[in-house]
């Protein structure tokens, strides 16, 4: 029978959710790195056992973990993070400029065809690439050092590279967000870029519809319609038909269309699902009242789905990593909030329960789909 | 005999319990008990000090027999009861919450 892996990243620590296809018993382990931010963990689709974490404090910098099995044991991995060339400036908050320096790994994403294979988007934004299962990193500069580089700026949570898609019909092809730079793609596995922000429009900076500066909070894309692209922008929900190169705003009926996940059904390409949050100043739902939103038409067209989820007095957040969709028969989905609870709908959204309830602040959720 | 004491989240890294003992060849300096430190564990790259040069990362600190060795050079001689391992060299995260 199939079976899901639900991986936790929390402000103190990492946790290991299992459970059968019925995902109503859950058997909860954790935490692993006790106090320690985790801000991603992320299976390997070429191998379930390989996980990979990302295990960062300000006291003591960056560590990579790797569990070979399943999440029961763990070792460090490498965590050095050098720019392969000398580091430029990106802008400030105040718009002067500013060094760029490494922070933390905000994303991992292993590639589907080696298991010793992963990509890491870090802070400050860029890619790096392992080949050897996480022991060391090499950066793939390009990205980095695009020309629009310099006008780069750090949205709130810094500026991160949050978002790495593999696009699975077209090795080569890579997409990848910036807090507050934009969306990006490489056509050569990462050598070279392009900014594609075309139909973006952004308050708060000193052009609207600017090539870069955009503060994308994620992109999601589903496996066999590659070239459509959804993005959760700081506001706005959009939407491209052409990997990229142009998009629309499908943020219709929202109530708010601040926020922060968004993602798609395993099985159906139209159907994707947001968090409305009030605002960028009120980090918190509407009303007080936790709803995810839901889409079978790609955009434009929303229901609220509210059972299960507390419709009263309910100010958490729903961070950008930390919404992931399982693929068993009857898609499963996942999120967890800044007030620790991980909830779960094994019906694609139309009832949800708490798998847990008072975990530390969640960072990042992802489910693996084990046979 | 040069004795170490880690911070909690670092012996957990290391996977040791108390402190560490380190042999240290040559002169007992902070940068010589630190690579012996990292030698030994390699997993503490990085965590204490940066992966070049060896700067200090801004929320650790040094301290010894009663003196705050952050600010101090290198390889400057460590205060002899630490050579000898009558004190520890403590390596300290700076107090803070969070």
């Amino acid at each position: 029978m199939s079976r899901v892996r639900v991986l936790v990243g929390t402000r103190k620590g990492a946790f290991v959710l299992n459970a059968d296809g019925k995902r109503d018993q859950w058997d909860v382990s954790g935490p692993f790195f006790p106090g320690w931010e985790i801000y991603h963990v992320k299976g390997s689709p070429a191998d379930p056992a390989r996980l990979f974490a990302s295990q960062t404090s300000g006291w003591f910098g960056q560590v990579i973990q790797r569990s070979d099995d399943g999440g029961a044991t763990w070792a460090p991995v490498g965590n050095q993070f050098d720019y392969a060339t000398e580091p430029g400036t990106h802008q400030w908050y105040d718009g002067t400029p500013h060094p760029w320096e490494f922070a933390r790994v905000w994303h991992l994403e292993p590639a589907p065809g080696n298991p010793d294979t992963v990509y890491a988007g870090v802070e400050d934004a860029g890619l790096f690439r392992s080949a050897d299962g996480g022991q060391s990193w090499a950066e793939l500069p390009g990205l980095r050092t695009h020309k629009s580089g310099p006008d780069w700026a750090p949205g709130a949570g810094g500026m991160c590279l949050h978002t790495i898609i593999l696009d699975p019909a077209r090795p080569g092809r890579i997409f990848a967000a910036i807090s507050a730079a934009g969306a990006f793609r490489s056509d050569d596995a990462g050598q070279t870029w392009q900014p594609v922000n075309r139909g973006l429009h952004s308050e708060g900076i000193p052009d609207e519809d600017a090539e870069v500066g955009h503060c994308v909070h994620r992109l999601a894309m589903h496996p066999s319609r590659p070239e459509v692209l959804y993005m959760q922008k700081h506001w706005d929900v959009m939407r491209s038909d052409d990997a990229g190169d142009s998009w629309h705003e499908v943020s219709g009926n929202l109530p708010t269309d601040f926020g922060f996940p968004i993602d798609v059904h395993a099985h159906e390409p139209d159907t994707i699902y947001v968090v409305p949050i009030t605002s960028d100043s009120h980090h918190f739902p509407p009303e007080g009242k936790l709803r995810v939103y839901r889409s079978r038409t790609g955009g434009d067209d929303w229901e609220a789905l509210t059972r299960g989820l507390p419709q009263e007095h309910c100010y958490v957040n729903v961070l950008r990593d930390a919404m992931a969709v399982d693929s068993l028969d009857e898609c499963g989905v996942y999120f967890g909030t800044t007030g620790g609870q991980v909830y779960a709908s094994a019906d694609a959204g139309d009832t949800w329960a708490p798998i847990v309830r008072d975990l530390p602040a969640v960072l990042s959720v992802e489910v693996q789909t084990l046979s | 005999m040069i004795r170490v004491v880690l911070p909690a989240h670092l012996r957990t890294l290391a996977r040791v319990n108390g402190e560490v003992e380190l042999q240290v060849d040559g002169p007992a300096t902070q940068r010589s008990v630190l690579d012996a430190l990292e030698d030994r564990y390699p997993m503490l790259r990085g965590t204490i000090r940066d992966h070049h040069g060896g700067r200090r990362r801004a929320f650790i600190r040094f301290f010894a027999c009663e003196l705050d060795l952050s600010h101090e050079q290198p390889d400057a001689p460590l205060p002899h009861a630490v050579a000898t391992g009558a004190e520890p060299y403590l390596v300290v995260g700076a107090m803070a919450g969070g």
